[in-house]
């Protein structure tokens, strides 16, 4: 058990040191990559939960493909960041510690033991090796939950639209490459031979 | 205690096993490098390295030690700390994707039931020590370099995505060892044939994940310089070296597994060939198959000039994705009514 513990304290002090890090970072490339950590601690600890198919899902989304694209629209920014932080600790960091208080407040009133019954501890079911909960989440959300999920499929599809139509709203005189044209081209469409 | 004891025994097996696939497969990197030096010299009309050691087989080794003796340089207004993770960000993913590669039946590090997501998970990690590199070193030719790779990897590895899932599809589990074992049965029931379209997708995203030529343009050497390594130099720019090409190996190994039946021998169902090679061990099909692979990866490297960026963008996007898709569609139908050979 103690290895368990140990491996469970490091994770869960990286999450924790990483995550305080993206608040508190000099840069926000730096934020970023802080944020990749705490995605990775909370991967790791969702594998000693023996949750694999959820932990590898975490770091192949969010990790490979959501924060790349955020660093990549980071790193391309040019914001006076020393001006933007002044204002957000003028006006943002007030409303930040009255949230965290309340958010305090509603854990330790929670997990207070007037209501001990309300939050009951079920001791974690061990699975023998060969058991794939892959196939068991498969299992699960194409019959129990296939109406939520094609839901949630179709508003994904709604969002894909229209960030694709924001984006492509004033480009009407833009210039694109028709590649069959390109390809249809032929010498003596661009060359004159002149016989001398 | 006795708990203790075993738990140092289990770590220093484990240790052993991980210096066992380490070891080949650093030398296998350098002796890749010399591979395809002389490969891409006799297809130019050129003899390759040949002044250290016969044949100069001892090149490799050359070039490192004179890599590992320079001077490591770092640019003035870079972010020192991220500069020098970069490499080590690089590296990593390269490395630990092989813990779930099986190499023979019982050859394994870890068997785990998720191990073609595991090998996912760690293929799309590679980007991020190029995005860090291309950043830290402040400089334009590396920060251009950078951008390049991460928009290419993210185009490409959906269409990788889809490839893997055509595999699971047609094995009907994420287990590496079950994949191949689902492939038994000769060369005909290996999946490079009910997946064909998703084979060549597999492998037109494996060489554009692992920034090899024609889809180079993260390093473009005639436009950028040397793309996001520019302002590297000695030990730090070998390890870039080092996991592109411990990345060609994998993403390889990875092609023989799903798609040409790993460790299983193609001579197996002939009635006189199957038995003259039954002596064969697996490990040598599996890298023969790689070995052809990498062959590929030099050959296409020598054959075919840079692809243009918005040329990247298109043929992953509008070609392999829809192609994935629509074959992806043909499985489900040839798994729902039972194809045989392949789904009987």
């Amino acid at each position: 058990m103690l290895i368990e513990n140990l491996i469970f304290i490091t994770f869960a002090v990286t999450l924790i040191a990483s995550a305080v890090m993206v608040v508190f970072g000099q840069h926000p490339v730096r934020c970023a990559l802080f944020l990749v950590l705490a995605f990775f601690a909370a991967a790791g600890l969702w594998l000693i939960l023996e949750a694999e198919f959820l932990a590898l899902v975490l770091i192949l989304v969010y990790v490979g493909a959501v924060m790349t694209l955020f660093l990549f629209v980071i790193m391309t920014l040019s914001i006076d960041f020393e001006k933007m932080k002044q204002s957000f600790l003028r006006y943002y960091v007030p409303l930040g510690v009255i949230l965290v208080c309340g958010l305090v407040t509603l854990m330790f009133y929670i997990t207070s033991h007037a209501h001990a019954d309300l939050i009951k501890l079920i001791p974690m079911q061990h699975v023998p090796a060969d058991y794939s909960n892959t196939k068991a989440l498969g299992g699960v959300l194409y019959t129990t939950y296939a109406f939520a999920l094609e839901v949630a499929g179709v508003l994904l599809l709604a969002a894909i639209v229209a960030a694709i139509s924001l984006c492509v709203r004033d480009v009407v005189d833009s210039k694109s490459q028709r590649v069959d044209e390109q390809i249809a081209i032929q010498p003596k469409d661009r060359i004159k031979i002149v016989k001398m | 205690m006795v708990e203790y004891v075993q738990y140092i025994e289990t770590l220093i097996w484990v240790l052993i096993k991980i210096f066992l696939i380490l070891i080949p497969l650093i030398l296998g990197v350098a002796y890749l490098m010399y591979a395809e030096r002389k490969v891409v010299g006799y297809m130019q009309c050129r003899i390759g390295p040949n002044r250290v050691g016969i044949w100069g087989l001892l090149q490799p080794i050359a070039d490192v030690i004179k890599l590992l003796c320079k001077e490591i340089i770092i640019p003035s207004v870079s972010s020192r700390y991220l500069f020098i993770i970069a490499p080590v960000l690089t590296i990593a993913p390269a490395l630990a994707a092989w813990a779930v590669i099986p190499f023979s039946p019982h050859l394994v590090l870890a068997n785990i039931n998720a191990g073609l997501l595991y090998l996912f998970a760690m293929s799309s990690l590679g980007v991020y020590g190029i995005l860090v590199a291309g950043w830290a070193s402040n400089s334009k030719y590396a920060f251009l370099g950078a951008m390049r790779s991460a928009a290419q990897t993210i185009s490409y590895e959906i269409a990788m995505g889809f490839a893997f899932v055509g595999v699971l599809m047609a094995s009907g589990s994420l287990n590496l060892q079950d994949i191949v074992l689902r492939q038994q049965g000769g060369i005909w029931h290996w999946f490079w044939l009910p997946l064909l379209p998703l084979f060549l997708v597999y492998w037109i995203s494996g060489v554009a994940e692992t920034n090899r030529a024609p889809f180079d343009v993260a390093e473009g050497e005639s436009e950028i310089v040397a793309g996001f390594h520019v302002e590297y130099s000695g030990i730090t720019f070998a390890i870039f070296f080092l996991a592109e090409y411990a990345n060609m190996i994998l993403v390889s190994t990875i092609a023989a597994l799903l798609f040409l039946g790993g460790w299983l021998s193609p001579f197996e169902g002939i009635p006189v060939l199957g038995h003259l090679f039954a002596w064969v061990p697996g490990i040598a099909w599996l890298l023969l198959k790689t070995c052809c692979f990498l062959f590929l990866y030099l050959w296409m490297r020598a054959t075919f000039p840079r692809y243009r960026y918005d040329q990247i963008m298109r043929l992953g996007w509008k070609i392999l994705i829809p192609v994935t898709l629509v074959w992806l569609t043909v499985l489900g139908l040839a798994i729902e009514f039972h194809l045989k050979p392949w789904f009987g």
